[in-house]
């Protein structure tokens, strides 16, 4: 006598619905220093470009004590989210290649000290009166922190792209690009709030803007229901996406000669920076309760 | 030696003395007195403080199903699967890759080992581990899972849950022998009718085999299992090759702002109304 027995749990609910995996433990300083490191190495970046191109010497210097300052911060909200702070130091007993995490706890050491030894070296110059050896250590600290920058601002997508996490998992050839371009948004436009008005740093933003807005688009489409939507994580993800995304874009091309419009639109960059990133890690936890029926399924 | 579990779910009859033998063993603390009202199993799952866990599952014949006689023998109209969980102990282990401070190790027995004392509870191997088991204890900071009873087996001895099973659903040794005996096993069951039952060690799969093997009825996920677990580090390549794109974007594009600098610097400097120092 053969028939097939029904388990009880046997629908899209997995065993009694249960989660399968085990939710991000993170709380929101990781959110934060991603915010902050990413703003950081972006600054590097800009500032390091726009000494190269020989733009005005107030922009440069602003750009790098804003990635020296990033630098400072980032280290305490890493250190604060661990289970056990005090053992910090362990990250640099060793380094693994093929754990993102320690990739960018080296890259965020590097990075701290070349973006504080550039801050400071502008800093010397003045007093000097701008001698030669110390513009050069300047420099090469701005260019050093400038290849750091630029990793410690897509690694991210990476950290969060290679786990186990459906959602992470889904989109990790995404998430690089939409950190990446969100951080050189949310810098140039800093610096625009700062007083900069150098075009070269609209033309960054309405670049950022316009990567940010394709990624939205592409995962808005990516993630249709019942991945995202209609969930609390989704609403945010969406937020963060259209701040740092066609909302600046529209301001900074439709009206391109009001300040207002400008200042509206690197406010609204940076907000969208930092929630797209506080979103990211909520859509995590969410993705990481489906029951295991939902996992195999959403692949 | 590379060591294992077989873990068979056709011979579990649900007494948790595993789950008990190994918190006494390894001093696991106590998991509260929560009842969940799924079944028996009031630990739901693994975690920091459950590092065996007995999953149980309820099944019914569809509607219409012939039933034995009618003295009110329901056996075939019910059917009660139990699985014993535990750390799969991975043979390429998300956690262990993960792992930032080198606390996650392989020892020579072939298992996966958290160090406490390296540990800093960066949590990144709890979103590391495709089959959800580690799990950060909140009150410690740490990350915790099976041990493979680590020290026992340095001493000579079985696992504590495997030396506590009566009916030897849990069974330790040496991973080649344990294969053939799954596979001994299957052949037994599949002959006695049982056809629904299979070995589940995802070798299949980017994870290359587990060191805890299982024997049960049925689908992956009638027992929360992954049907197709990955080791996240396939992830990596797409990952950092869109981060590299993503940074040459940057830096070109921010170069190319800044192209017509000299130009514009005057200019500039009129608008922001500032005089360069």
């Amino acid at each position: 006598m053969k028939y097939a027995y029904r388990a009880v749990t046997d629908t899209p609910q997995g065993y009694y619905g249960l989660p399968l995996l085990k939710a991000p433990v993170w709380t929101w300083e990781v959110p934060a220093y991603f915010f902050v490191g990413g703003v950081a190495g972006a600054s590097a970046v800009i500032g390091a470009v726009a000494r190269a191109a020989g733009a005005d010497r107030r922009l440069v210097r602003d750009a790098r004590w804003i990635a020296a300052a990033g630098a400072a911060a980032s280290p305490p909200l890493l250190i604060s989210d661990l289970g056990r702070p005090e053992r910090f130091l362990n990250m640099l007993r060793v380094f693994k290649v093929r754990s993102p995490m320690s990739v960018g706890v080296w890259t965020l050491v590097a990075f701290s000290q070349a973006a504080s030894a550039a801050a400071f070296a502008d800093v010397v110059a003045q007093r000097t009166r701008g001698r030669l050896p110390v513009r050069v250590v300047g420099d090469a600290a701005g260019v050093l922190s400038a290849a750091t920058g630029l990793v410690l601002s897509t690694y991210t997508g990476v950290l969060l792209g290679a786990t186990a996490v459906p959602v992470w998992s889904r989109n990790v050839r995404l998430l690089p690009v939409h950190f990446g371009a969100s951080s050189i948004g949310a810098a140039a436009s800093l610096l625009e709030l700062l007083g900069h008005r150098h075009p070269a740093l609209n033309r960054v933003a309405i670049g950022a803007a316009l990567v940010e807005t394709v990624v939205g688009a592409a995962l808005d489409r990516r993630e249709a229901p019942p991945s995202l939507r209609p969930a609390t994580a989704a609403q945010l993800v969406r937020v963060g996406a259209a701040l740092a995304g066609p909302v600046p874009l529209a301001l900074r091309l439709l009206a391109p000669r009001s300040r207002t419009a400008r200042n509206v639109a690197a406010a609204a960059t940076l907000a969208g920076s930092l929630f797209s990133r506080v979103a990211w890690l909520e859509a995590g936890r969410e993705s990481a309760r489906a029951p295991a029926g939902r996992v195999s399924e959403a692949d | 030696m590379i060591t294992a579990f077989l873990t068979d779910s056709t011979l579990c009859i649900g007494c948790k003395a595993c789950e008990v033998a190994c918190k006494e063993w390894n001093g696991v603390p106590s998991d509260g007195f929560r009842l969940t009202g799924f079944s028996y199993d009031n630990t739901a799952g693994l975690g920091h403080a459950t590092w065996r866990h007995v999953k149980f599952v309820e099944r019914h014949a569809p509607d219409g199903a012939p039933v034995d006689g009618d003295a009110g023998y329901r056996s075939n109209v019910f059917r009660w699967d139990f699985s014993s969980d535990v750390c799969k102990h991975c043979e390429n282990a998300g956690c262990l890759e993960a792992c930032p401070t080198g606390s996650i190790v392989r020892t020579e027995f072939g298992g996966v080992f958290i160090q406490p004392d390296v540990c800093n509870g960066c949590g990144y191997c709890v979103v590391a581990c495709p089959f959800g088991v580690v799990d950060r204890r909140p009150e410690d900071g740490r990350a915790f899972k099976c041990t493979f009873c680590y020290d026992r087996q340095k001493a000579g001895l079985k696992p504590a849950c495997a030396t506590a099973c009566p009916t030897e659903s849990i069974v330790f040794g040496e991973l080649r022998d344990l294969r053939e005996r799954a596979a001994a096993r299957l052949e037994t069951l599949r002959a006695r009718g049982i056809e629904d039952a299979t070995l589940y060690d995802a070798a299949e799969t980017s994870v290359g085999g587990t060191h805890a093997l299982f024997i049960f009825r049925g689908d992956p996920e009638d027992y929360n299992l992954p049907g197709a677990p990955e080791v996240p580090t396939v992830h990596l390549r797409a990952g950092w090759t869109s981060a590299l794109v993503t940074a040459g974007l940057m830096l070109a594009g921010t170069a190319l702002a800044f192209a017509n600098t000299t130009r514009e610097r005057a200019a500039s400097r009129s608008a922001a109304g500032r005089q360069e120092t």
